[in-house]
């Protein structure tokens, strides 16, 4: 029971502290699960959350889960995902509260004017970089343009749009699987470090001295 | 009955929501904007930019804001559950089935393949902001500063990395003056 609510803690700091998002998160997390805790060793950790990268969902309430989980079953998932949401869903809370109060504060209503273009520049520049960190050619071009195309002009759900990308790209990948095999090779691990440099997981410094070393 | 909806949005986004926080806006905006007008467009933005000032995921902070605004405090725990909930259930069941290298493998090219998607969701999420509610005075009067804002964030953002919250903070001072 000890250990769960040292998860609990340990999530529920770094759920309280860290701003930017998922891979903001990581590096703490890394520190406190992998350094200070000692609680899962540091490949695994790094294996793990390759894992956990492709797979749907709130990426930080994945990684509790997957951390928790692995470190003391299901006590420790739930103990873990406990404390990464618990933070926000109060903060939003408090917010909610406070905002639907002092929201048609004609103050509050010009900063928010003026934020509101932001915000939208805020969206648009990270899918752009993200088109440009896979490797989108001419041809393949056509995949965003197409999803822009069907989710903003004709309005259909991007449940749809996603659902038709993952059958897409599911067998795109399978071919790849049955081309590796058919030149007799084996197939090739993204799990290995290095081995895929358009891999997401950002490598912390400590990591990368780490794999330097001899 | 609000609660159900509440619970199959937010089931429906945990399960199909990949790629991060950011490809899930996407998803939520189709549903909560579009779909069943819990909220705004402007709302959406304004949560959207708290969001970013505070602390934890963007998609648990909106589900919490909307899941309150729509059915109190029980719903604000319902939509985050409800998020959460296909996570809680991949624990057990995808866990085993994909830890194998073999499957693994498949898994990060199948993901590697969705990219260009999610980045074309992405864009579309912003490309649906773009209008009069979010930019007031775009096609009034002579200066249009909401577009002077969003280009000079995208600069700033896109070319030189700038930190978020810097951006949303000079923008909302800019817009103090402005408007």
């Amino acid at each position: 029971m000890k250990i769960a609510f040292e998860l609990f803690f340990s999530f529920f700091k770094i759920g309280a502290f860290t701003l930017g998002g998922g891979y903001a998160m990581l590096s703490m997390v890394e520190k406190a699960v992998v350094d200070q805790k000692k609680w899962i060793p540091n490949d695994e950790f790094w294996d793990m959350i390759a894992v956990v990268q492709s797979l749907p969902g709130v990426f930080a309430v994945n990684t509790a889960l997957y951390v928790g989980h692995r470190v003391a079953g299901t006590k420790g998932a739930f103990a873990a995902m406990l404390g990464a949401i618990i933070p926000s869903i109060t903060i939003i809370l408090l917010l909610a509260t406070v905002f639907r109060e002092y929201r048609d504060q004609p103050v509050v209503e010009r900063i928010f004017k003026g934020i509101r273009p932001c915000v939208v520049a805020l969206i648009l520049a990270p899918s752009l970089r993200m088109i440009k960190s896979a490797k989108v050619t001419w041809k393949t071009a056509i995949i965003p343009i197409a999803t822009v195309f069907l989710i903003w002009w004709l309005k259909i759900s991007p449940a749809y749009v996603i659902l038709a990308a993952i059958a897409g790209s599911l067998i795109y990948a399978l071919i790849i699987r049955h081309k590796t095999r058919g030149a007799g090779g084996n197939p090739p691990n993204p799990l290995s470090r290095g081995s895929d440099p358009a891999s997401r997981v950002p490598k912390s410094r400590r990591q990368k001295e780490k794999e330097a070393k001899p | 009955m609000i609660y159900l909806q509440l619970l199959w949005v937010f089931v429906k986004i945990g399960v199909l929501g990949f790629g991060g926080g950011y490809a899930m806006l996407s998803l939520i905006q189709h549903e909560v904007v579009d779909h069943y007008a819990w909220m705004t467009t402007t709302d959406f933005a304004d949560m959207v930019a708290i969001s970013q000032m505070t602390p934890g995921p963007i998609s648990i902070n909106l589900a919490t804001y909307v899941g309150y605004t729509t059915a109190g405090f029980g719903g604000s725990l319902l939509a985050s559950f409800a998020l959460c909930l296909p996570s809680i259930i991949m624990v057990y069941f995808i866990l085993k089935l994909f830890m194998s290298k073999k499957n693994n493998a498949l898994m990060t090219n199948t993901l590697k393949g969705l990219k260009p998607a999610i980045a074309g969701l992405i864009f579309a999420a912003g490309l649906s902001m773009m209008n009069t509610q979010n930019f007031v005075d775009f096609g009034r009067g002579q200066y249009n500063i909401s577009v002077i804002i969003c280009v000079l964030a995208f600069v700033a953002s896109y070319f030189f990395k700038a930190n978020p919250i810097l951006l949303i903070v000079l923008s909302g001072v800019v817009g103090f003056f402005a408007y």
